[in-house]
């Protein structure tokens, strides 16, 4: 029996009927992660995961009142601390870090016996839109090796798309889980910021990283959203609204809804036929009784910019802590003096990509020049902020490609340091003011730059952008668009 | 996707020495060659940038935070914290329940 591709909530039911042991399960995906040459792993728990579903067998009962994700096997981003269990970000200077302790998502989904398989990789602190800056080498696409997941989430993606793992952690500052859930042909939800609390999450960008998830459908998304949102005392970021119970009040029914096209999201040099299969995905919402809404969003152009100031700042902050002092890598033993060590620590440990971000960083935070960058670049996200909101004024969501193109070929953004900004220019604004998103899969479209295996092409994805904490209304179109259509229901050739 | 950034004339070039003024800032030891590397770099981001100067953000206050939350607290009640030992097995060397660093001066 296959058990790659079913959804959490096919999975729930096998389990909840014990045709199937949590044990079983985690055993069958943990030889399917063995197997597979993606490179989607960084660290395999196996030792915990049959401990983990061994009590999450003991756990389920036969009355069909067991948690959602209870006994399912998933995976974690390792960015994601998880106590006891090697975390290292994908870069080397936490090559050796144990965390001694549980994220907050983690804890939550502990509690609802998920089981925990492994801890995924990315690109290295999350800096990167390819998953190439990885220390662990580049993670392939479940569709086509010669080609990028997209990233950071690479692992997560790619873990999800090649059926390594039924759903998996991730996490987005500008782009990291919409891009690679689009590239990679699978649902990703990027949440409201503050809505899943970041703590115990390695750190990148303060004011912008969301904690979300990967999938196979926005059903499952929204399960998932339930464990994982909420108030943390440890995040005082996390927002006071209570968590709605998002997968019982799904509502196909798109009558009434208004959705917003942004004009500016269809820019020059997309690719054709992400631009023809979005176009159609978006034309499915107006058979389903959506209303489509011309909209201007003009400040767009200006979301990278903002993001290649405040990113690489708040980069230099938060990097600050690696130190070669408290743990990860160090040059210790060597050093003639402390400033050596944390001079030739972090020259060591850090990859390029984390290197430029923190050099990016100090150089626009320093003296002299924190107004003319940091301060500008605030202000004009200030135009962003407001923009949205007054959008949202006439229309519920929006809808628009998740990225100007299909998977590039690997090797393509290492010659440009802004690869990531452009490739994340569709997902930028919306990090940028703190919204909810998704990307489900909408098609598949031929790339621009050479052949790929399967004569349809590569995933396209539909983006859907919702209001500050509208996760419901961005789940809603989402189910309802995967009711009427099948593209979430293809997967890459099975081997 | 462009990738027409890299090559036109970059107004904004930083030198050496700011980049290794940064480097320093930023507790970074970088090699020759990597200095001249980020230079080109650096310049380049800076230079994508540039067109923020232009707009018009007149009043407008910089965005700090997008929650809206303000004063945020919690109970203040004792709780049990991680593990000394479990913190510690990560450091490179301690002593007598200190983490050891280098001598300052």
């Amino acid at each position: 029996m296959q058990f790659e591709y079913l959804t959490l909530t096919e999975l729930r039911e096998k389990l909840d009927n014990k045709e199937i042991s949590s044990v079983e399960l985690t055993k069958y995906f943990l030889d399917r992660v063995k197997k597979s040459d993606l490179n989607a792993f960084i660290t395999v728990t196996e030792e915990q995961a049959l401990a983990g579903a061994a009590k999450a067998d003991e756990f389920i009962g036969s009355d069909g009142e067991n948690p959602f994700l209870s006994g399912i096997p998933y995976a974690a981003k390792d960015l994601f601390s998880v106590k006891g269990t090697r975390t290292t970000a994908a870069s080397k200077i936490l090559d050796n870090y144990i965390a001694p302790f549980d994220a907050t998502s983690i804890t939550k989904i502990k509690e609802n016996y998920g089981v925990l398989l492994g801890k995924t990789n990315l690109d290295q602190f999350a800096h990167g839109s390819s998953g190439e800056t990885s220390a662990y080498g580049p993670t392939k696409n479940a569709w086509d090796a010669t080609r990028m997941p997209g990233g950071s989430s690479s692992g997560s993606a790619s873990a999800v798309a090649g059926g390594l793992a039924p759903w998996a952690t991730a996490t987005e500052t500008g782009g990291s889980i919409r891009q690679p859930a689009s590239l990679s042909g699978i649902s990703g939800w990027k949440p409201t910021y503050g809505r899943v609390s970041r703590y115990g999450v390695i750190a990148m960008g303060s004011s912008l990283d969301s904690i979300g998830a990967m999938a196979y459908s926005v059903e499952d998304l929204a399960g998932i959203a339930e464990v994982m949102s909420g108030r943390d005392e440890k995040d005082s970021t996390t927002g006071h609204i209570e968590v709605p119970k998002y997968s019982r009040l799904l509502n196909g029914d798109l009558a009434g809804l208004k959705v917003g096209v942004p004009n500016q999201y269809f820019i020059e040099g997309m690719e054709e036929g992400v631009k023809e299969r979005v176009m159609e995905a978006i034309r499915e919402l107006e058979k389903m009784g959506a209303t489509l809404v011309n909209v201007d969003l003009p400040n767009t152009k200006y979301g990278s910019l903002v993001y290649a100031i405040v990113c690489p700042s708040e980069v230099s902050s938060n990097l600050a802590r690696y130190d070669g002092i408290r743990y990860g890598h160090t040059v210790h033993q060597s050093a003639k003096d402390l400033m050596e060590v944390y001079a030739q620590s972090r020259a060591e440990g850090f990859g390029n990509e984390a290197k430029r971000r923190i050099l990016t960083g100090t150089y626009v935070l320093s003296a002299g020049y924190y107004d003319a960058y940091y301060k500008k670049a605030q202000k004009v996200r200030r135009l962003i902020v407001n923009e949205f909101a007054e959008v949202f004024k006439q229309v519920d969501v929006l809808a628009c490609p998740s990225t100007p193109s299909v998977a590039a070929k690997l090797g393509a953004a290492a010659e440009n340091p802004l690869h990531g900004y452009i490739a994340d220019q569709l997902n930028i604004p919306g990090s940028l003011a703190g919204l909810p998103a998704l990307s489900v899969p909408c098609g598949f479209a031929r790339p621009s730059d050479g052949e790929t295996p399967s004569m349809d092409g590569l995933p396209v994805g539909l983006q859907i952008i919702g209001p500050q904490w509208g996760e419901q209304k961005i789940f809603n179109v989402g189910f309802a668009y995967q009711n009427a259509t099948d593209w979430h229901k293809k997967h890459p050739v099975s081997e | 996707m462009s990738t027409g950034a890299c090559s036109c004339i970059i107004p904004h070039m930083l030198t050496k020495e700011e980049v290794v003024k940064i480097a320093q800032l930023a507790r970074i030891a970088l090699s020759g060659e990597e200095v001249e590397k980020f230079q080109k770099e650096l310049s380049t981001v800076l230079d994508y940038v540039e067109e923020l100067k232009k707009v018009d953000t007149e009043g407008l206050e910089e965005v700090s935070q997008v929650t809206g939350l303000v004063n945020v607290q919690r109970e203040d009640r004792v709780v049990e914290s991680e593990h000394r030992e479990e913190i510690f097995k990560n450091a490179p060397e301690m002593k007598d329940g200190y983490f050891k660093v280098k001598a300052i001066l």
